[in-house]
């Protein structure tokens, strides 16, 4: 990719905020991270066999979790694109090992959260229960941004919704069903009518 | 020793090794191309060419396993599961930062010309005339008009779509049709031309072919080029010189060939071959002949300069001029602004151009003064947002994820490509005591951006923001991303070409003052680093120096 691409890119993904060229907020790349690498770089180990960090029960957990973000409408929801497999990967492979600390704890945290605020666990809750407990927890994640610091924890409500995101729209369900995806467009028109209701882009 | 007997060796096989084996080749001069990686087959080692977003892991994310494995590239976008393969593994070719130097580097055949950014402009006199003008480190030995019938041959065999805008700093050239603006795009092109006399929007000038050429297939507008093209829609090595000059008969290829040093003869005071180092198996060889085209890229063709004829010149052949490895350059940018478009709701785009918009450099041009000398130009372009966008009032549910399918608020940005100054300081040197995995000693590179660069960083997000609110855009914010030196990708410098022998590198024709048979036609030979991005150039006097070279060889003067 060339650097205009990736700046555009950015600036179109965050809308005019350009924060650096990563897909993500949390994990997989930030400044004080690389510093950390540079400055802790020894004998370089070779290639690990990485343990997963999620188990199955849990993946099942984050489909559930997911498919409230993003649920069924006219286009499948997030479990659909199995977003949960797609966390676990991602926070294996991409995340700190701080990082997954944090949303391993945040799972205990989110299921706490539904028994204070529900009454009974998230997977036992109803789906306006669900939605209740997981607005209230992007509320709060949302307000915990505002003040946040780079060495502030990751909030790891929006670790999950982060994820939720990119795995869902990044995927063949999303890409195709919820999105418009084009391989190989063929030709560039700068200019084509648009109304309500069209759906975006899979990829720009 | 007979079978390794050229008529010219080539080293590096990147976008101006390349040029420089087709030219060779199609002059009748059998030629070997010595490339230090691995050989990428045209089409069929583009890998992920044709994969789907989602048929990545990590969708293209960088894992924890990757930042380790390439700590430098891992700085910036460019460390992407998606090409890695493209990309020198560090650990093998260290360098020492004597201060932060960004060096992305691409060992393979084709080098960076396989993800290069295929931004494609001419340098007008404005560069060329500009270290005399100013005062400042040597003036360039060469004009426009030596360079532009050099320019108009490599776009028409590299293909370059551009339009024919009549600009004085920002030649034209000979140009397939141009890509279009989008609606954004144009209005605030027609509104920056009326807001300011000499500031122009113009549509990027790139190496995407946009007709057939030579069969290669027009761009498709899948804006995937950093993963190799299938239908070898952008120049590179691999859908272009590469195979014009297979074609010829006369090229040898010859990958895993790392090249230690060019072999001097003290007596002849010419070159008369090179020793490669096998990658693979660490067996030594040499190759004869009688021109040596040096296309390494800017440091390491310093490196190949500084390891050879150390017998002669301890600091290396070319080091007479206590000038090697001094003057290294690159494009300083990540600085700019961005804004919101407001009423275009009722319009989209079709298709991924592989291309932005370009304003050419306005600054201390025209009669304008700054309290910094040289310039800039503006890369960028206007778009919807995706699915990644913030929305304030909505948190989760069937709601918000319909929201996100659809595009949300237009758009633009403008990112700076600033000119660096030719420092002597700026420079890279051996450092004997560290080793890569041959036992070659690495590179140690101390170079920044000084003052000059810094206040030009002012005016690239202060202009930005000013030209966007003048064209109607809002909530315009500047940003200035940060930089290395380096992280440009243009490194340039560090073997100039100039009119002294005790002061460059480099003659007029690229040829090495103290080894008249080695030219130079990479980025080290740049003796100023003007704002454009630079591989045109690189082409252009690649094809002018082979001309050169084989006139002289015929003339029998080397």
């Amino acid at each position: 990719m060339n650097r205009r691409d990736a700046l555009g890119r950015v600036a179109l993904i965050m809308g005019g905020t350009i924060i650096g060229a990563d897909y993500f907020l949390t994990g997989c790349s930030s400044p004080s991270q690389e510093k950390e690498e540079k400055t802790a770089k020894k004998s370089p180990p070779a290639a690990k066999e990485l343990k997963p960090v999620l188990n199955q029960e849990q993946v099942a957990y984050l489909n559930e979790v997911g498919d409230t973000i993003l649920p069924t409408t006219s286009s499948p929801g997030a479990k659909a694109a199995d977003v949960g497999g797609f966390m676990a990967v991602m926070v294996r492979d991409c995340y700190k090992p701080a990082d997954q600390q944090i949303f391993l704890k945040g799972l205990t945290q989110l299921e706490e959260a539904s028994k204070s605020k529900n009454g009974k666990g998230f997977l036992e809750s109803d789906t306006a229960q669900r939605t209740a407990l997981l607005t209230a927890l992007d509320a709060e994640q949302k307000n915990y941004a505002k003040t946040k610091t780079k060495e502030d924890p990751n909030h790891y409500f929006r670790m999950i919704k982060e994820l939720t995101l990119l795995g869902y729209f990044t995927s063949e369900v999303g890409s195709t069903k919820a999105l418009r995806y084009s391989p190989v467009p063929g030709k560039y028109d700068g200019c084509v009518p648009y109304k309500k209701g069209d759906k975006a882009w899979a990829t720009t | 020793m007979e079978k390794n007997t050229y008529d010219a060796i080539v080293i590096g096989s990147g976008i101006s090794g390349g040029m420089a084996a087709k030219e060779l080749t199609e002059k009748g001069l059998k030629t070997i191309m010595l490339e230090r990686g691995r050989n990428v087959e045209h089409v069929k080692d583009y890998v992920n060419a044709n994969k789907n977003p989602w048929e990545f892991p990590h969708r293209g994310g960088k894992t924890q396993q990757m930042i380790e494995d390439y700590p430098v590239l891992s700085r910036d976008y460019t460390l992407n599961e998606q090409n890695l393969d493209f990309w020198v593994k560090e650990k093998e070719s260290p360098y020492v930062e004597v201060k932060p130097f960004d060096w992305f580097r691409g060992y393979q055949v084709g080098g960076r010309s396989l993800m290069w950014g295929r931004q494609s402009y001419r340098l007008s006199d404005y560069d060329f005339e500009a270290n005399a003008k100013d005062g400042i480190a040597v003036d360039w030995p060469i004009r426009y008009k030596d360079l532009a019938p050099w320019y108009s041959r490599v776009e028409k065999f590299a293909g370059i779509s551009g339009n024919r805008d009549g600009l004085p700093q920002l030649p034209d050239g000979e140009f397939m049709p141009p890509m279009e603006m989008n609606c954004v795009e144009k209005d605030v092109a027609a509104r920056i031309k009326k807001n300011y006399k000499d500031r122009h929007m113009v549509i990027g000038r790139t190496a995407n072919i946009t007709v057939g050429h030579n069969n290669r297939v027009a761009c498709q507008y899948r804006n995937k080029c950093w993963l190799g093209c299938p239908f070898g829609a952008y120049f590179s090595t691999q859908s272009a010189s590469l195979p014009a000059a297979v074609a010829t008969g006369n090229l040898t290829l010859r990958p895993f060939s790392i090249v230690t040093k060019i072999l001097y003869d003290k007596d002849t005071k010419r070159a008369k071959g090179v020793e490669v180092l096998d990658a693979e198996t660490n067996q030594t060889y040499e190759y004869f002949a009688k021109i040596i085209f040096l296309n390494a890229s800017a440091l390491n063709s310093a490196w190949v300069l500084m390891n050879s004829a150390t017998d002669v010149w301890p600091e290396g052949l070319g080091s007479s001029s206590g000038e090697l490895g001094h003057n290294l350059m690159d494009h300083h940018f990540r600085a700019g602004a961005s804004g919101e478009a407001e009423g275009y709701d009722d319009k989209y785009v079709y298709g991924r151009r592989a291309n932005g918009i370009y304003i050419p450099r306005y600054r201390n041009l025209f009669g304008d003064k700054r309290d910094y000398i040289r310039g800039f130009g503006y890369q960028g372009g206007a778009g919807r947002e995706g699915w990644g966008r913030e929305i304030a009032e909505m948190n989760i549910g069937g709601e918000f994820k319909d929201a996100l399918t659809e595009p949300g608020k237009w758009t633009m940005g403008l990112t700076g490509f600033g000119e660096t100054l030719p420092y002597h300081d700026n420079r890279a040197y051996l450092d004997k005591t560290k080793k890569d995995k041959w036992g070659l000693p690495v590179l140690a590179i101390d170079a920044t951006i000084r003052e000059n660069e810094q206040k030009m960083r002012i005016d690239m997000m202060q202009d930005a923001k000013e030209m966007l609110e003048k064209a109607g855009l809002k909530n315009v914010n500047t940003y200035n991303g940060g930089y290395n030196l380096g992280g440009g990708i243009h490194e340039m410098g560090t073997a100039r070409m100039g009119r002294d022998p005790k002061t460059s590198v480099l003659n007029q024709h690229n040829q090495v003052w103290d080894a008249p048979n080695v030219y130079v036609t990479d980025g080290a030979a740049m003796t100023s680093a003007a704002c454009q991005n630079p591989s045109l150039t690189y082409m252009a006097l690649t094809a002018r120096a082979v001309d050169h070279a084989v006139g002289e060889l015929k003339k029998q003067n080397i």
